[in-house]
């Protein structure tokens, strides 16, 4: 795997980037044996990729919107 | 003639003779809770919303209105000529003058009159091939855009809306909201999938109502909103009505869903805590992928130190100690060896000069005889001459003696 020139910073990705990285970064840490330091790298990222990941699932929160016309609004949800 | 009474009763307005009329239909039940059945005729539907028609058979003919909101609620599609069955109530336009049924609920005449127009559309749209099931497509599983085409106000979208938030929050719900039954909800259900997916693309749509009666599901057996759910660009799952209620649009729909609930449960088969539980394993993963990492290079770097080891000083002076050891063994075995083979040959010679010793001859009773004079070994009896002094030497002495006598054998 080429080292990636400048990973985006964990704190900036959504969801579902924080996670489809973290499953190639677990096969590909499973697949071939790369240096130490690599190696120690990547386990650090994925880490962090975890808690991004974790801290999102519990903060999210479902967004709703209604078209109205051409235009999306906010939709107020109310939630016995 | 007969002469009219000076008292004539007061005359009657004709407010009061209408209204009288009007009490006279509305105290006979029988017409204040009616089905009537006719064919459609003067049908028109001005601004007001109001539908206006005459119903009428071979005998007679039947004014009749329905009021805009019950209109909202029809699902039929009117037109003069039309065989109906009308409900509604018997009663007077006082300032028309006129008795008419105002309707509130219309169905086609006839019984299974719904059923069969339902198996018609449904063997039309089959042979179409819009149901094939080669047509329908995957569900996505963890779907990060819905579309949900419903009524706003609903229980149904209340319900899908409770049950994406509970297994999936991640999601961005986007409503496209529309009247789910009477006359207007086909159209408007064709604009609302129509919309969802030229402006918000969603990965997936649900079309859903709650429960009701047929005739109240009916939007969803319009043939406009079969090809519109067949034609929209995401897949759709329906949810419409109850488990045992069936719509064309469940058969265009590339997957159905017996309810709005199970419609939403559908679009969302990934949920938190199976995204939860991924993420653990996937932490799992990684420690033991490190501790494998770290232990394996322990093991690489405590080879290389024996290896190391193997090639140091130290252990070439070891080695060099034990050759040398081994070389005083081989040293000193080799000279073992040669002192035995000595000492054995030291043997056999000490035999060899015991069986020689001249001594042990004169135990077995020899003696050795010299002329005492010089010593001289006398061996032959000829230098025994008389008188000549020897010496007798036995085993355990010596003694003189004189020749006295010779004789010779011969």
């Amino acid at each position: 795997m080429p080292k990636s020139s400048s990973p985006k910073a964990v704190e900036t990705l959504t969801f579902e980037e924080a996670y489809a990285e973290l499953e190639t970064l677990v096969e590909s840490l499973e697949g071939e044996q790369k240096p130490l330091d690599d190696a120690l790298a990547l386990y650090e990222r994925g880490q962090a990729l975890i808690k991004r990941c974790a801290a999102l699932l519990e903060q999210a929160e479902l967004k709703v919107k209604q078209l109205a016309g051409e235009d999306v609004k906010d939709f107020d949800v109310e939630d016995e | 003639m007969e002469q009219l009474s000076l008292f004539t009763p007061q005359s009657l307005t004709v407010t009061e003779v209408t209204r009288r009329v009007r009490m006279t239909l509305e105290a006979d039940a029988a017409l204040q809770d009616v089905w009537v059945k006719g064919e459609i005729s003067n049908f028109s539907r001005p601004a007001s919303g109001h539908l206006y028609f005459t119903l009428k058979d071979a005998g007679a003919a039947l004014k009749c209105v329905m009021w805009k909101g019950e209109a909202a609620r029809n699902r039929l599609a009117l037109r003069d000529g039309m065989a109906v069955e009308v409900h509604g109530r018997v009663s007077v336009y006082e300032a028309g003058g006129q008795y008419q049924l105002y309707a509130d609920v219309i169905r086609p005449a006839g019984e299974g009159a719904l059923f069969a127009e339902f198996l018609r559309l449904k063997a039309l749209l089959e042979a179409e091939g819009l149901f094939d099931v080669a047509r329908k497509r995957p569900i996505p599983q963890q779907p990060k855009t819905i579309g949900i085409v419903t009524s706003a106000t609903g229980a149904a979208l209340r319900d899908m809306l409770h049950t994406i938030r509970r297994r999936l929050p991640l999601v961005e719900v986007t409503l496209a909201p529309a009247p789910v039954q009477g006359a207007d909800a086909p159209p408007a259900l064709v604009l609302a999938l129509q919309k969802l997916n030229t402006l918000i693309h969603p990965e997936v749509i649900l079309i859903a109502r709650g429960g009701g009666s047929i005739e109240d599901l009916w939007a969803f057996n319009d043939e406009r909103v079969v090809r519109a759910v067949a034609a929209s660009a995401a897949p759709v799952i329906s949810g419409v009505g109850h488990e045992t209620d069936f719509t064309l649009t469940d058969f265009a729909a590339d997957l159905r869903a017996p309810t709005p609930t199970a419609a939403a449960e559908l679009a969302t088969q990934i949920t938190t805590v199976e995204l939860a539980y991924n993420l653990r394993a996937y932490a799992g993963r990684l420690e033991s992928n490190l501790q494998t990492r770290l232990a394996d290079s322990k093991i690489a770097l405590a080879t290389l130190a024996a290896r190391m080891k193997y090639f140091s000083p130290a252990r070439r002076l070891q080695t060099d100690r034990q050759n040398v050891d081994e070389l005083a063994r081989r040293i000193e075995s080799a000279f073992a060896h040669r002192l035995d083979m000595q000492r054995a040959h030291l043997s056999g010679l000490t035999q060899k000069l015991a069986a020689l010793n001249p001594l042990a001859v004169l135990q077995r009773g020899y003696a050795v005889v010299t002329r005492a004079e010089d010593g001289k070994l006398i061996h032959s009896a000829q230098q025994a001459t008389g008188g000549l002094t020897l010496t007798v030497r036995v085993a355990d002495g010596a003694f003189g003696a004189v020749v006295s006598d010779q004789s010779q054998e011969g």
